[in-house]
């Protein structure tokens, strides 16, 4: 059994008298897909925006590999190899695709004192770019401006521009919202490749993509973990079923 | 450099350079006090039209370089610039540092607050107390010498090429800096700042250098400026001149190099028409203020864009 | 005794101040608009009061004509101009309103003068009250105070307990739910744009006899009210009402204790306070 490379021990946020995220313990190892799966308000997102620093825990840590990142800000934590893709699109729309993943490539390398050659000179970011794009399928669309990308491709450029950065660590934010079946497909595909080089965590509400790559799912609801193990076990849960799945689902299983 | 601009800069270099063949005192100074708020709003530009960073209080760098100017000038004899530059530059570079590390904790609408705040603090500390002349001001009875024999700085001629070579220098510096990945990542902060921090940089670092370059840089405009009027007085971090050079980016159009100098032209010679026309020359200005904001949202680089054939915005652009 | 004195003053004026204060932050809080012009209205009140106490002989008739008129005045800005700022940048809303400041000063300028002028207190409040053998405090200050309170108490009513001001709270936390919900969201921000207006122009009408009316008043007030919303956080009422009794503490003692530095005091308390809450004392992200 490979060592875990991101764990969550304990893990809990409070907004006032709203408890978002209650006593979640995951982990997440090399070349494996963790699912989190749960109904709306379930507090997947908040659990993200925990593992990703953009919000500090009320209770619990996180590890890094052997670093206790509980406290840390979401850019330090970003400079570690964690790498996240948002719920909703948070790419930088005037810029060009390419810039795009360009600047994410540029963002792991040292750039604060680098006043005077051009940005585009530096060819390694280049390359780091022009591979992601590749990678996700965009390469025939650097050119054009985010904005213009179409729904599904700008999904894509979110996860590019992840990649861009060469992390360990993909924290996924529904990646599939809001595409069509062709476009899922393409992009269920892509995590397959990339399950094999990452560990992941995918939140994603496609139970069809879900069943497909997870290598473990877990389940929560009201901000706590219901259930957690490999997919057949938790497809086989009386408890998941009732609170999640519903009747129609379970006669589809 | 977006390339559709470079005639335009190649032809207003040109018209700068050639300037003073044709011009009369009047207007040749007229033109030096130009190009130093020229600087003063490309610096201004580099905070706000690249980083977006909106700063209400960017006078107080304008000023203290001024005074320190003024402070540090022998009374009699010409200042020397290799001494007396370098010593105000570093005094708005470390006031904009002090400022900045204080206020970059903030952002929206506190940011604008709180810089106005500060550059108010840095008028009454000149206003009130009697350190440098008060309300009065102090004067410097020569302009300083740049040590350079055959050039005398005394001469408006002088000091007109001296100035266009400190636009030039800064013109140059920015368009260099703003292409490197440092400059890049300033315009991610200002794209999406939040993308920004979950990809790994660092912002505050980023925007608390950039704080300090364009303090620095409004810096040598207020030097420029003590030096040639040989007065400064408080008036010059006022938060009117704060708000005329924010109005001087609107104008010409925040985002480009070129925008910035165009608006600090357009801004001065509209107060110069006004002027003529009434007493109450502020009326007019505010009125076209207010038009300005409602109907030119790019500013007047905006309709340059209008003109030029419609292409998505920035991307091919971005491999220039 | 002196010391009460001085108290005394510290009240009145963080009271002011919080008057001027509550519309920027009002404003602010519920439409979004930063307005660099809110100094002007406090300016535009203290000569209404001059202008029409000069008319009317009263200034118990000016200050309800100078209402009406400053309301009147809110309206339309808000309608002709201040409804286009909502979507927009904060920068351009700056620009635009700071337009507004030099129209409403050079108009000033024009119709009423550059002079410093001053305003009689009226003769019911003229007295002074007696504190010790030698001290006495004007009741006029002591009015300002109590007006002061009534007007906070009254908004704080207002706000929290009536329709009116649940509208109000709606529309601030959530304007398209509100407006599907059948509330005309137009109407609350000209109410409240005209409300701000009338409230600082209000202030600046029961300053005048104390404070004098001239041409510089506007910014002066503007600045500080800024760090009083910085301070006390941006759409906190509360923050208002505390920050602005703290620079009023600060300012009056400031000038008695180091005279030379007092403006300076205000400023280096909004830095301290920075240092440890970048959104003000009761600021909400």
């Amino acid at each position: 059994m490979t060592e875990p490379v991101l764990v969550a021990t304990g893990l809990g946020r409070r907004f006032g008298g709203l408890v978002a995220v209650d006593d979640v313990t995951l982990a997440l190892t090399p070349q494996s897909v963790h699912a989190v799966i749960g109904p709306n308000g379930a507090g997947k997102s908040t659990l993200i925006n925990l593992l990703s620093g953009d919000l500090s825990p009320s209770t619990g840590t996180i590890r890094l590999g052997a670093l206790d990142i509980t406290r840390w800000p979401s850019h330090r934590i970003a400079q570690h190899g964690v790498a996240r893709s948002f719920q909703h699109t948070n790419v930088f729309a005037a810029f060009s695709t390419f810039e795009n993943c360009r600047l994410a490539a540029q963002s792991h390398h040292r750039n604060f004192n680098r006043w005077f050659r051009p940005a585009e000179r530096y060819a390694d970011w280049n390359a780091a770019a022009e591979a992601a794009l590749a990678i996700v399928g965009l390469a025939g669309r650097s050119g054009i401006a985010a904005a213009a990308l179409s729904h599904g491709e700008r999904r894509a450029l979110e996860i590019a521009m992840a990649l861009a950065t060469h992390p360990a660590v993909l924290l996924l934010d529904e990646p599939l919202a809001g595409m069509g079946p062709e476009e899922s497909k393409h992009i269920v595909a892509l995590l397959e490749r990339l399950a094999g080089d990452h560990a992941i965590l995918l939140v994603e509400h496609d139970m069809d993509a879900v069943f497909a790559l997870a290598d473990r799912l877990t389940v929560m609801v009201n901000g706590r973990i219901l259930a957690s193990g490999p997919p057949e076990a938790i497809r086989a849960n009386a408890d998941v079923q009732r609170a999640y799945l519903g009747t129609e689902a379970v006669s589809a299983l | 450099m977006k390339r559709s601009l470079l005639p335009w800069l190649i032809l207003a270099a040109i018209l700068l350079l050639l300037f003073p063949a044709v011009a009369e005192k009047f207007y040749l100074q007229l033109v030096t006090k130009i190009m130093i708020l020229s600087i003063f709003a490309l610096s201004l530009d580099l905070l706000v039209g690249y980083t977006g960073l909106v700063s209400l209080g960017h006078a107080a760098y304008f000023g203290i370089a001024a005074y320190t100017y003024a402070l540090v000038s022998p009374a009699a004899d010409p200042a020397n610039v290799w001494l007396t530059l370098p010593l105000a530059l570093a005094a708005s570079a470390a006031a904009a540092l002090l400022v900045g590390a204080l206020v970059l904790r903030t952002s929206g609408v506190y940011f604008i607050m709180v810089t106005l705040a500060f550059a108010q603090m840095a008028y009454y500390f000149f206003h009130d107390t009697r350190i440098a002349g008060g309300s009065d001001g102090i004067y410097v009875n020569t302009r300083p010498d740049a040590l350079v024999p055959g050039v005398d700085l005394a001469n408006d001629l002088h000091f007109y090429y001296f100035v266009l070579a400190a636009l030039a220098v800064v013109f140059a510096l920015l368009a260099i800096i703003l292409r490197s990945p440092f400059g890049r990542a300033l315009q991610g902060i200002k794209a999406n700042e939040h993308r920004m921090r979950a990809l790994g940089f660092a912002t505050l670092r980023y925007k608390l250098a950039a704080f300090v370059l364009a303090g620095t840089i409004a810096g040598l405009a207020g030097y420029l400026a003590a030096a040639k009027e040989g007065y400064v007085n408080p008036e010059m971090m006022a938060w009117h001149q704060s708000g005329t050079v924010l109005m001087m980016l609107i104008l010409g159009g925040m985002g480009t190099l070129l925008g910035a100098v165009l608006g600090a032209f357009s801004y001065v010679l509209l107060q110069e028409w006004f002027s003529a026309l009434t007493k109450h020359w502020q009326l007019l200005m505010g009125v076209f203020i207010v038009a300005a904001v409602l109907l030119l949202p790019q500013g007047l680089i905006g309709l340059h864009q209008l003109r030029m054939k419609p292409r998505l915005p920035r991307a091919e652009d971005e491999r220039d | 005794m002196e010391w009460l004195i001085q108290i005394l003053n510290s009240v009145q004026y963080g009271l002011l101040l919080f008057l001027v204060a509550s519309g920027l932050t009002l404003i602010f809080g519920i439409m979004g608009v930063i307005n660099l012009a809110h100094g002007s209205f406090y300016m535009i009140g203290a000569y209404l009061a001059f202008t029409l106490s000069s008319l009317t002989g009263s200034l118990w008739l000016a200050i309800p004509l100078g209402i009406v008129v400053s309301a009147a005045l809110g309206l339309v800005l808000e309608w002709a101009l201040i409804s286009r700022l909502y979507r927009r940048d904060h920068l351009y809303q700056v620009l635009l309103t700071f337009g507004l400041i030099l129209v409403f000063e050079e108009l000033r300028s024009i119709v009423v003068g550059d002079d410093v002028h001053s305003v009689a207190i009226p003769a019911a409040l003229a007295a002074s009250l007696p504190l010790t053998d030698t001290l006495s405090y004007p009741v006029y200050r002591l009015f300002i105070s109590a007006v002061c309170l009534a007007l906070a108490a009254l908004m704080y009513v207002t706000i929290q307990k009536t329709r009116f001001g649940m509208m109000i709270r709606a529309a601030a936390s959530n304007p398209e739910m509100a407006t599907s919900l059948g509330l005309d969201i137009r109407w609350i921000h000209a109410l409240v744009f005209a409300a701000g207006v009338a409230l600082a122009a209000f202030a600046g009408m029961i300053a005048a006899p104390v404070s004098s009316v001239f041409p510089g008043m506007g910014s002066q007030v503007l600045i500080v009210c800024f760090v009083i919303v910085v301070i006390g956080g941006i759409g906190s009422l509360k923050g208002a009402l505390i920050a602005a009794l703290l620079i009023g503490f600060a300012d009056t003692f400031g000038k008695v204790l180091f005279p030379d530095y007092a403006s300076i005091a205000v400023y280096l308390l909004m830095a301290v306070v920075l240092l440890f809450r970048p959104l003000g004392l009761f600021g909400r992200a």
